[in-house]
């Protein structure tokens, strides 16, 4: 992977205008960071705003009679009956129930408007185009960039009608945008798809607003591990499944009646026996924080694993979340974390860390 | 003494009988916001080029290495709970730990002008 030459986003230049610190991440140069560093950028985004490029991310259109059907062969979230103008998180699943992606699926009236991770678009959608009938459409929007605005400030200095998870076009300082009232960091905010050759006006737009600073994706990891959101590639991967994930509730009713997606036997046994361990959030005792593969030990034995971890900004203290065995699985309970070779003491702790504050 | 420094980014002042060592400003900039550091037990013997001490960020953990042998002889507690001064004042308050050194110190030790080639270099 050393010799891969790395994708650019159409904020690239700005980036660099920025001063932000280049990264590669999922075959992207990212900014992890701009000068203010990632705790100014966390701490400004949870009291004002902060504005981060997720161009990298993949978005694509599904099109045609049928879509909503389709697409719920691989997802047991409810697609059908998603109405126009709203959003909804999803799972991919494969027919082991393993999770492919987690994505961000919305009903834009006249088709279906997906976002998935930059880590997994060039698996989930050949996945998706495997599955369509005749007459309904996979479009991927290599064309089309993607900005996040986040935090408190963002429902004053861009007003709109729409309640969290809603989604709608509309025009920002004159630029066609379809936004949706949503994002990774627990804040009120907006995601914004733009056309790639409009995304660097919209950005210096978004950014001559008040209380605006750009964040990178340093700030976005610790802004969705204090809000309890999962990493795909950390806390769910291909041989995970969304009843140990306890990401049961992105599963619609509907759906756990038919059972008629990809993986619904071995989802539906996880859930009728109880899995054999649960994800969980962990709050270490003291300052030391606990990173991702850190082993999860209680009673001398390793009775999991730390998918992520770091020091919360906002919480002022680390925080992490990791999969531990069932029986352990409560909250308060008591586990030591094999960090450097010395136990660390922590218990299990209820997430999201820092409560969520988006808008109804 | 004037300052010496490493190639890991670490610095070193001897002062009286022992030899005071912090991260240099090029790493505290290269690792961000630091929210823990783990100091060595005084009294401890290390070896030049051994892991002793953890520096964490809000992103990361790195190791910080003994510069030189010897024996710990104090480590700075006000960055247990205040390991923002390692941001704020690496080569003064953030220092580290101090340690009097044994034998001879190691003969790779850089002054300010060839530790600031070796950081042109790694751009």
């Amino acid at each position: 992977m050393a010799d891969e030459v790395l994708l650019e986003t159409p904020l690239a230049g700005l980036h660099r205008e920025l001063g932000g610190r280049m990264v590669p991440f999922a075959g992207y140069s990212m900014p992890v960071q701009y000068p203010a560093g990632i705790m100014a950028e966390h701490l400004h985004c949870r009291a004002h705003a902060a504005l981060f490029d997720v161009s990298h991310m993949g978005q694509a259109e599904l099109v045609g009679e049928g879509a909503a059907a389709a697409l719920e062969r691989l997802t047991p979230a409810e697609v059908q009956a998603l109405k126009p103008g709203r959003q909804r998180y999803g799972l991919l699943l494969n027919e082991r129930g393993g999770i492919v992606d987690d994505f961000m699926v919305a009903n834009l009236g006249d088709r279906l408007f997906l976002v998935a991770n930059a880590s997994r678009k060039h698996v989930d959608f050949p996945l998706i185009e495997s599955v369509l009938p005749a007459g309904v459409r996979l479009r991927p929007l290599p064309e089309r960039a993607l900005l996040a605005l986040q935090g408190p400030a963002v429902a004053s200095i861009i007003p709109t009608e729409m309640g969290f998870m809603g989604i709608s076009a509309m025009e920002i300082a004159g630029i066609p945008v379809i936004t949706s009232r949503s994002g990774y960091t627990g804040e009120d905010g907006l995601e914004i798809s733009v056309a790639a050759d409009k995304a660097e006006a919209l950005a210096r737009h978004l950014l001559s607003l008040p209380g605006v600073m750009p964040a990178g994706l340093g700030a976005r990891d610790s802004l969705r591990l204090e809000a309890g959101l999962c990493l795909y590639g950390n806390d769910l991967d291909e041989n995970t499944n969304p009843v140990e994930a306890a990401l049961v509730w992105s599963m619609g009713k509907r759906r756990r009646m038919a059972w008629d997606f990809a993986g619904a036997e071995p989802v539906r046994e996880a859930l009728d026996n109880g899995p054999k361990r649960l994800r969980v959030g962990i709050r270490p005792e003291g300052r030391q924080p606990a990173r991702a593969h850190t082993a999860i030990e209680s009673g001398g034995a390793t009775v999991g694993e730390v998918t992520s971890g770091g020091f919360g900004p906002s919480v002022g203290a680390p925080v992490a979340m990791g999969y531990v065995r069932r029986d352990l699985a409560a909250d308060g309970t008591p586990l030591e974390l094999r960090v450097r070779d010395k136990a660390l003491p922590a218990r299990v702790a209820p997430t999201p860390f820092q409560p969520h504050r988006y808008a109804r | 003494m004037t300052m010496k420094f490493t190639k890991d980014h670490e610095w070193l002042r001897i002062e009286g009988d022992a030899a005071t060592v912090g991260i240099t400003d090029h790493a505290q900039n290269a690792l961000g916001d630091v929210v823990f550091v783990d100091l060595p037990e005084p009294g401890r013997e290390v070896q030049a080029g051994e892991a002793i001490a953890v520096v964490e960020s809000v992103k990361a953990a790195s190791d910080v290495y003994a510069p030189i042998t010897g024996k710990i002889v104090e480590v700075n507690a006000a960055l247990v709970d205040n390991p923002g001064l390692v941001n704020q004042a690496p080569t003064g308050e953030g220092w580290f730990f101090r340690i009097a050194p044994e034998g001879e110190l190691p003969d790779d030790l850089m002054d300010a002008d060839a530790y600031a080639s070796h950081v042109e270099s790694l751009a």
